[in-house]
């Protein structure tokens, strides 16, 4: 018994190495100085650096124009994950809801088309899109970096499936409740819908946070950076003898993952309950 | 009063399926009315279309002398129970009460007053702060009614209520249900499938079958006056005998096997009928008298205070209902039919002779 325990423990314990291993040694890389790690490779010790990594990634402006610190790339990164979570979650939601409560022609050929547009990810058509963005006039704006992306078939599905299995005696009593769809949606759907939000919330968050091509090519003025384009940025400055601030690149990096990882163990037990059970 | 009246209300579906062909019958004034039937039978169907969650496809429905027809179902002054309770998961049992109130925009000091008055009747007191989920069947099913209550409808809607508690607590209920309804005087309309919450929560029953109505009667009506053998066999447990016979119009039907009984209505048409008998109608003798049937006894159901004796008679099931103090004779026993509980359908319909 106590030797299978252990057995397990190993298991468990042998995974956390692998998954944190990495990490630990990011950030401990990014406490040294760059020339050190240019010529000694990663790290496994503590530096000499730290604090002063630290606080030049975060406050000094850096990039080609020297305009933005890494704590606007940290808030670029915020509204484009936030805005993208939340918009998300309410397009889709709303989606959903017609789809699910409503009887509309070609409601069905409606759901579908939406379903396919799984196939089309803005990687296939990152062109067109452009192009209709630059006509907008909305490239180096927040609105162009969020909103090509907000129409989400995975969230538009999930939800679905869930309002799908909220019992049709609940809808029944609310219009006996007197509560028209307004107010059963509001009052009824989206309290129920509590732990899905939050588990989708978590996917699209990461999911926004960690975006890298669409920003690229639609922000061209530095103040719109986010942390992963700002990590690229540090380690194109490649020119004749210069070193790449290798150390910076670490801890930007490092502060990248931050956020992601708070919001999953913040949300965590309804992202679980969100996926897994349906308390109705 | 009448309270409630279906015209020739009728049901089909868009794929063409017929639920409830025209129907027609009226509710009293604080009468509990009871629907009755098998699945399919069209039961829950009318009630829903009292509700207005189903449209009606033909007919008129009037409740409180208006046509509600194309009301919405908010605003029929009706409240409903459902079969799963239906409450909001989320919401306290004081919200779940409350809800419906507060739409309609009572006032705060209004709906506390209700809110609290029908959970002292429901002994739900103290439960007013937790969520449906922390709660017991029973109690659970108790909110639901507490629904309806505060509401203080025109119509109570009941939907297979009971049939998702355990036997004992079904019981329990079924006399605390009817206990309450009494007390508010509200006209209710109650659907199951189970014939003994009909009969002992019914002052009326409405018998269902394939979308028609077979009876509507009180439940001693219907259980000792059955028009047609569907009741006969839907009411009671055991159900009502029925042996196929053959009638030629002499005063006497004829059995399989060369027995006969004295025909017990004479219609001047012979043909092929059905005999009915009550299981506690029938009274079982050791010796053979005169003119009683021999009874083959295959099998025995003890239950405490009866006992349930399943066996054959002129080559047919046949089942007799005796006391636990009557000694349970071996082989063959004879039966001594009392006429005047005997019955006669006709073969071909069904319908009652």
């Amino acid at each position: 018994m106590n030797r299978t325990r252990f057995f397990d423990h190993f298991i468990l314990i042998l995974g956390v190495l692998f998954m944190v291993g990495p990490i630990v040694v990011a950030f401990l890389t990014s406490t040294h100085d760059p020339y050190e790690i240019h010529m000694k490779g990663l790290m496994t010790t503590w530096g000499n650096d730290f604090l002063a990594t630290y606080d030049k990634v975060l406050f000094e402006k850096g990039g080609f124009t020297g305009k933005v610190t890494g704590l606007a790339m940290l808030k670029n990164s915020f509204i484009l994950g936030i805005g993208f979570a939340v918009g998300k979650i309410v397009l889709s939601m709303l989606a959903a809801y017609a789809i699910v409560y409503f009887r509309f022609r070609m409601g069905v050929i409606f759901f579908w088309m939406i379903f396919t547009t799984l196939l089309l990810p803005l990687e296939v058509r990152i062109l067109p899109s452009y192009e209709v963005m630059t006509k907008l006039g909305l490239v180096d704006t927040y609105t162009g970096l969020i909103v090509p992306l907000l129409a989400s078939a995975t969230g538009t599905f999930y939800f679905r499936q869930f309002f799908k299995s909220v019992p049709e005696e609940l809808l029944e009593a609310a219009r006996i409740d007197g509560a028209g769809p307004f107010k059963f949606f509001v009052d009824i759907l989206i309290p129920l819908s509590r732990n899905m939000v939050a588990a989708i919330f978590i996917i699209m968050f990461v999911y926004g946070w960690n975006q890298y091509l669409w920003p690229m090519l639609m922000t061209t003025d530095e103040s719109f950076f986010t942390l992963v384009r700002g990590i690229k940025q540090i380690l194109l400055v490649w020119v004749g003898a210069q070193i790449p601030d290798y150390n910076q690149a670490f801890a930007l990096a490092v502060l990248a993952m931050i956020p992601p990882i708070l919001v999953v163990v913040v949300f965590q037990s309804w992202f679980i309950k969100g996926l897994t059970e349906s308390d109705k | 009063m009448k309270q409630v009246t279906l015209t020739n209300i009728s049901k089909t579906y868009p794929n063409g399926v017929t639920a409830v062909h025209p129907t027609s019958f009226d509710i009293e004034k604080g009468e509990f009315l009871v629907l009755v039937g098998p699945s399919g039978c069209g039961k829950s169907t009318i009630l829903r279309m009292i509700a207005g969650l189903e449209p009606i496809t033909s007919g008129d429905l009037d409740i409180a002398g208006k046509r509600v027809n194309d009301v919405e179902p908010a605003l029929r002054d009706i409240a409903m129970v459902f079969q799963n309770y239906a409450l909001y998961p989320h919401m306290t049992v004081y919200n779940n009460m409350a809800y419906g109130l507060r739409n309609r925009g009572t006032s705060k000091t209004e709906i506390d007053k209700a809110v609290r008055d029908a959970a002292a009747m429901l002994n739900l007191g103290e439960f007013l702060d937790r969520k449906p989920s922390q709660l017991s069947g029973g109690q659970r099913q108790r909110v639901a009614m507490g629904r309806a209550i505060v509401r203080n409808p025109a119509l109570f809607l009941f939907d297979e209520p009971l049939s998702n508690l355990d036997a004992k607590l079904r019981g329990q209920m079924r006399i605390e249900i009817r206990a309450l309804q009494r007390r508010l005087g509200v006209t209710s309309v109650y659907v199951t499938h189970d014939q003994v919450e009909a009969m002992t929560m019914a002052d009326r029953i409405v018998v269902l079958n394939a979308g028609r109505i077979e009876q509507i009667g009180t439940p001693s009506e219907i259980y000792h006056q059955p028009q047609s053998t569907f009741v006969a066999s839907f009411m009671g447990a055991p159900p009502m005998n029925l042996i196929d016979a053959d009638y030629r119009g002499n005063g006497r039907v004829y059995l399989k096997g060369g027995l006969d009984l004295p025909a017990p209505v004479e219609t001047g048409r012979p043909g092929a009928v059905k005999i009915g008998i009550r299981p506690e109608s029938a009274r079982m003798v050791e010796i053979e008298t005169d003119g009683a049937l021999p009874f083959a006894i295959d099998h025995v159901e003890e239950l405490g205070a009866i006992r349930l004796l399943h066996g054959k008679v002129a080559d047919q099931p046949f089942t007799v209902h005796t006391s636990h103090e009557q000694p349970v004779p071996q082989g063959t026993a004879w039966l001594d039919l009392k006429t005047s509980a005997v019955l006669m359908f006709d073969g071909a319909t069904g319908a009652r002779l």
